[in-house]
């Protein structure tokens, strides 16, 4: 016992004195992240199912890129600057065309802080149109928090970079031959929640709208997010991807495990409501269920369940 | 973008001070006695685990919702007069100040709300009894961000509900002890969270008062501030029996007035 507490006390003494150089070494450097091509160009990188960490630099949720005759355009581009620029780096074993439009599907962190790679001349930065709002309400508590957990090699270079265009209804760009259809959604995962089609292709990008392995996390509504994946089944998608999981799933099929938590979740919480039980009592037993079914459960579910009590006691 | 990056550094750097004061021993850190005399003068105020008990989560799944209960024993709720909510490093520390009337009950007293906590931080719950004693529990809780958080998950349904009430019967405790919930749709605005249009932090605007009768008979009078959650939400007995009605006025710091009644309670 004291030997091994020794041993833990040196590894540490000396991985004080070594971190600031090892960690400069050690971060992911822009090395071109991962890619899968799941149609003809369109390239999708899985991010890990992880919590923002100096090992991952923020490279937590999936980013893509959708290759037409012209020009590109980038969806979603990870958790911090360094992410960013190893997309953009994968990207250029594949093409040599420019980046026109840069497509965030929600505000948070782990999909916009990548954007300040792709900074430049010609460059949109498209968004929902209540993206802008709710990214520039939590700008600065984004910035502190993830500088905090990625450390300052990780996360040099990282800036909140806002979107150039919002989305308020139905939007067409042309990539050259190629079209993608953006459509801004009503309150669901968040309150700015939007889906990019390649039309040549039928791939759908949901964006948090999906989760597959990864917890979900809620932060718009419980009902809404129920309603629309309701109403986006009847939509044909050759194959969609998610915010977080396998770089393509099959539509509706693939979003059957979200609904299952989603509704487990949210019959649970009226349940309990109308028993007068407690939010507390609520995020204790809620859903326990589908602990099991899915990774970082310990790290949100709770807090989905308190979400979606606050929301669900004013039916 | 330079003036953010350079208030998350200053941020930065005031939670690395105050984590070094808490390594160093935390007496630097603690606020809680100039805290006391403010809010209680030079009265002696005693931790005491058998008139109350107050329940927090050690780590807060949401610093903007935290849910607190507070829990007074049948044998002193007669006693109870006033009930004072206190999270010590919140820039406006204290979270609600309760003063009971005749219809708060005999029974078990048991008050439950929910609040921001803006960085780790002492919770405090203070009774005053009819005989002038300041009885106190304390809960630490580790949250941060609660009151700079844009809790509004859909800004704009926050708004459009706005002065929303709902009044809950729930199942009673016992055939002398009811149970309620009030709450109000109100955004509760800190004055830390920041307007994205304009870059400006939009003026504190939050719920102000409260009061609670069962007929003509008052139950709790409260005043509150900005370290109540958005959309105010207070569990609480009461005495009583069957078939009398609440009644709850609300007033937020613009002068808005809101109201409910209930539906005479069932069983």
């Amino acid at each position: 016992m004291r030997s091994i507490d020794r041993r833990a006390l040196m590894t540490g003494v000396a991985g004080l004195a070594l971190a600031p150089g090892l960690v400069a070494r050690a971060a992911p450097a822009p090395a071109a992240l991962a890619l899968t091509e799941v149609a003809p160009g369109v390239h999708v990188h899985r991010g890990r199912h992880a919590l923002f960490a100096p090992d991952n630099a923020g490279d937590i949720a999936n980013t893509a890129f959708v290759v037409g005759r012209e020009a590109v355009a980038v969806i979603d581009t990870g958790g911090s600057a360094g992410v960013g620029k190893a997309l953009l780096a994968a990207m250029r074993s594949v093409t040599q065309l420019p980046v026109r439009y840069v497509i965030n599907t929600h505000m948070h962190p782990d999909h916009v802080l990548g954007n300040a790679a792709f900074l430049g001349e010609g460059v949109a930065f498209v968004a929902h149109h209540k993206m802008a709002r709710g990214l520039a309400a939590r700008a600065e508590r984004y910035l502190a928090v993830n500088r905090g957990l990625l450390g300052e090699d990780a996360f040099a270079g990282t800036e909140i970079v806002m979107p150039t265009l919002g989305v308020s209804a139905r939007h067409e760009f042309d990539l050259g031959g190629r079209r993608l259809v953006l459509e801004p959604r009503p309150t669901a995962h968040t309150d700015n929640d939007l889906t990019v089609r390649d039309a040549a292709t039928g791939t759908l990008f949901l964006g948090d709208l999906l989760f597959a392995e990864h917890v979900p996390t809620i932060d718009g509504s419980i009902r809404g997010w129920l309603t629309l994946l309701d109403g986006m089944a009847s939509e044909s998608a050759a194959r969609v991807v998610p915010g977080h999981g396998p770089a393509a799933l099959t539509w509706p099929d693939g979003a059957l495990p979200l609904k299952r938590y989603l509704g487990a979740v949210a019959g649970d919480v009226r349940r309990m409501i109308k028993e007068g039980k407690t939010l507390v009592e609520a995020s204790r037993s809620a859903a326990t269920t589908e602990r099991g079914h899915w990774q970082l459960f310990e790290e949100y579910h709770a807090r989905n369940v308190s979400a979606a009590f606050a929301e669900l006691e004013w039916e | 973008m330079t003036c953010l990056i350079r208030s998350a550094a200053a941020f930065a750097m005031l939670l690395a001070l105050s984590l070094a004061a808490r390594a160093a021993g935390g007496d630097a850190d603690d606020v809680w006695p100039s805290l006391k005399k403010d809010l209680f003068g030079a009265r002696e105020v005693v931790e005491d685990a058998a008139a109350l008990t107050l329940e927090a989560p050690y780590r807060a799944e949401d610093a903007a919702i935290v849910p607190i209960t507070v829990h007074v024993p049948a044998a002193i709720a007669g006693t109870v007069k006033g009930l004072t909510l206190v999270v010590d490093k919140n820039p406006m520390p204290m979270v609600a100040k309760l003063t009971f009337g005749s219809a708060a009950g005999s029974g078990e007293r048991v008050i439950s709300t929910r609040v921001r906590i803006d960085m780790y931080s002492n919770v405090r719950a203070v009774i005053e009894t009819d005989d002038g004693r300041l009885l106190m529990a304390t809960k630490f809780v580790k949250a941060a961000g609660g009151c700079s958080a844009p809790a509004l998950k859909d800004a704009d349904d926050a708004l459009a509900q706005l002065g929303k009430m709902k009044l809950r019967s729930l199942p009673a405790q016992s055939s002398a002890t009811r149970e309620a919930q009030v709450m109000v749709r109100h955004p509760n605005y800190s004055g830390m969270q920041m307007n994205q249009l304009t870059g400006l932090y939009i003026p504190a605007k939050y719920v102000s008062e409260m009061e609670v009768k069962r007929g003509s008979e008052l139950v709790f009078r409260m005043e509150g501030g900005i370290s109540l959650s958005e959309d105010p939400n207070i569990r609480f007995t009461y005495g009583g029996a069957a078939g009398e009605a609440l009644e709850v006025t609300a007033k937020d710091t613009d002068g808005n007035v809101f109201t409910a009644r209930s539906e005479a309670t069932g069983s």
